[in-house]
């Protein structure tokens, strides 16, 4: 059994806003269902599959009501939570569930809003006397796997800032992006330090936004007018310190969702023509490239360097949105508009300056949680037809 | 490095109170499994490498190096270092580092665990041996 080929994304949407104090959360959710829906050319009351996660308000099912989902034909719902690769693992899910014949048009949104204001916490874990005290945050989780990387594969700050560096010259010509500024690796390694090894250039944005997908049968997306996208391999997993054995923070669970992905597409890495990776730090590109087999382990830094990630001059386009680091990262998480990118990329609808050409083969790759500490990942592979 | 920080005090449940019972008396315990001898922190009644219900408390050295550490320096709190520790005994476990030189933090450097209060039991940190 395989998910290969029997899903189609149909719709997308990525909302435009990236500062939304005049608009709740569930209406986010609502602009951005209508916006892939619409996008998709179906019928509201066609969807019989929604998921989300932590981020819609209630969860299922005060968000299937809110957005007024038809409850006569909703079959199959699925509200799981991996933090910002959640909607990546949604989309093999709805695959799955597709393929099982448990829905036949799943609708996937994401939005909110944190930089209007703080997010609710996180529920804690068996963890939480053993950590909670330490603060933990985003930044200084990577911070950790950066300063180990560098300790074991001599990776470098200059090496990391050359992938912030590709993100802004995608930036430039998205003109939904945060920060549109093309920057130097002067210009990184001169901003302020965050948190050891990070600067603030390796840090990505906070935004308000969200985006959607609309997951669709062969048959139903080659009744719809788009440009044809399909899922041909998925994969997701898990890791943390698992009791303090053996730790190694240099590597994340891209190294088991990867090639899991891979196998089920039939593909290798280099067959991949443009990458959407997650880019919640510079460090978090770096160790997935790695983990997902675009480079050896260790050769992370060599790989990114000199502008490799740059369309049109690198020999593996990435995140030409600008992604997190620049465009935006709505409800500081990166998931959804990985795919939404890698979509366009292979509708052919990225911005000119940006598209890959011939482009057939693209991975949407994200991780979720603290990469230093306990995190999910993500694989999709999504091909052209 | 003179001002107090407050630390949250550990709520604690029946799996891990004698962890922080122990903590009191200055004693910094692991976890370790009869069955296939591994020793894993924080501490679990199931050991999470066998899955035995044989796990015993063991009071650890106290004694490691630093793994990794990062210096968090945007901070409404002010800039503090967090790492993991390699104890002696094997696990590696979370901490902040404390009442030393937060910017010559080193991977490698041997560190020792101090107790710092709470409210309620004190909780373990690292600092330079």
């Amino acid at each position: 059994m395989t998910i290969k080929g029997k899903a189609y994304i149909a719709g997308i949407y990525e909302h435009p806003t990236r500062h939304a104090p005049d608009k709740s959360t569930a209406q986010l959710h609502a602009e951005v269902a209508k916006g892939a829906i619409e996008d998709a050319g179906i019928s509201k009351d066609d969807v019989d599959g929604y998921f989300c996660a932590g981020d819609a308000p209630g969860g299922a099912w005060p968000m299937v009501d809110y957005l007024g989902l038809n409850t006569k034909k909703l079959r199959h719902v699925d509200s799981t939570e991996t933090g910002g690769c959640s909607y990546i693992i949604h989309l093999g899910h709805a695959a799955e569930a597709i393929a099982a014949g448990k829905c036949s048009i799943a609708l996937i949104t994401l939005a909110g809003k944190p930089r209007t204001g703080v997010m609710p916490p996180r529920a804690a874990g068996a963890e939480v006397d053993f950590e909670s005290a330490y603060g933990a945050t985003t930044h200084n989780a990577y911070g950790m796997c950066a300063m180990r990387h560098m300790h074991d594969y001599g990776t470098t700050s200059e090496q990391l800032a050359w992938i912030k560096v590709a993100a802004s010259h995608h930036a430039q010509y998205n003109p939904h992006a945060m920060l549109k500024d093309v920057v130097t690796v002067e210009d990184v390694l001169n901003s302020p330090m965050i948190s050891d090894p990070l600067h603030r250039m390796d840090c990505c944005v906070v935004s308000d936004g969200g985006g959607a997908l609309i997951v669709t049968t062969p048959e139903i997306a080659k009744s719809l007018k788009k440009p044809l996208v399909r899922l041909i391999g998925h994969g997701e997993a898990m890791k943390g310190p698992r009791g303090g054995k053996d730790l190694d923070l240099t590597y994340s669970a891209g190294v088991w969702s990867g090639p899991r992905a891979f196998e089920e597409a039939g593909i290798a890495p280099k067959d991949i023509k443009y990458a959407s990776i997650y880019d919640s730090f510079t460090i978090t590109v770096l160790m997935q490239l790695e983990d997902l087999g675009f480079c050896k382990k260790g050769e992370g830094g060599k790989f990114v360097a000199d502008g490799n990630l740059i369309s049109g001059v690198g020999k593996l386009p990435f995140n030409t949105d600008g992604g997190g680091l620049c465009s935006n990262h709505p409800v500081n998480r990166g998931g959804m508009t990985k795919i939404i990118e890698a979509v366009r990329q292979l509708r052919g609808e990225a911005h000119p300056k940006v598209q890959v050409k011939n482009c057939d083969l693209a991975i949407a790759h994200g991780t979720g949680g603290l990469l230093g500490v306990r995190h999910a990942a993500s694989t999709a592979i999504l091909e052209r037809v | 490095m003179s001002e107090v920080k407050k630390y949250p005090a550990p709520v604690t449940n029946p799996e891990t109170a004698a962890f922080w019972d122990a903590a009191k008396q200055g004693k910094f315990m692991i976890k370790r499994c009869s069955a296939c001898g591994e020793a894993h922190y924080f501490p679990r009644s199931i050991c999470p490498f066998c899955y035995s219900d044989k796990t015993v408390w063991e009071e650890a050295s106290g004694e490691g190096t630093i793994y990794t550490w990062s210096l968090m320096r945007k901070s409404p709190t002010g800039p503090y270092a967090i790492g993991y520790v390699t104890l002696k005994e094997g696990p590696s476990v979370q901490t902040n580092f404390v009442d030393c030189d937060l910017e010559k933090l080193k991977i490698g450097q041997k560190v020792k665990v101090v107790f710092k209060p709470t409210d309620g039991a004190p909780l373990p940190f690292f600092t330079v041996a």
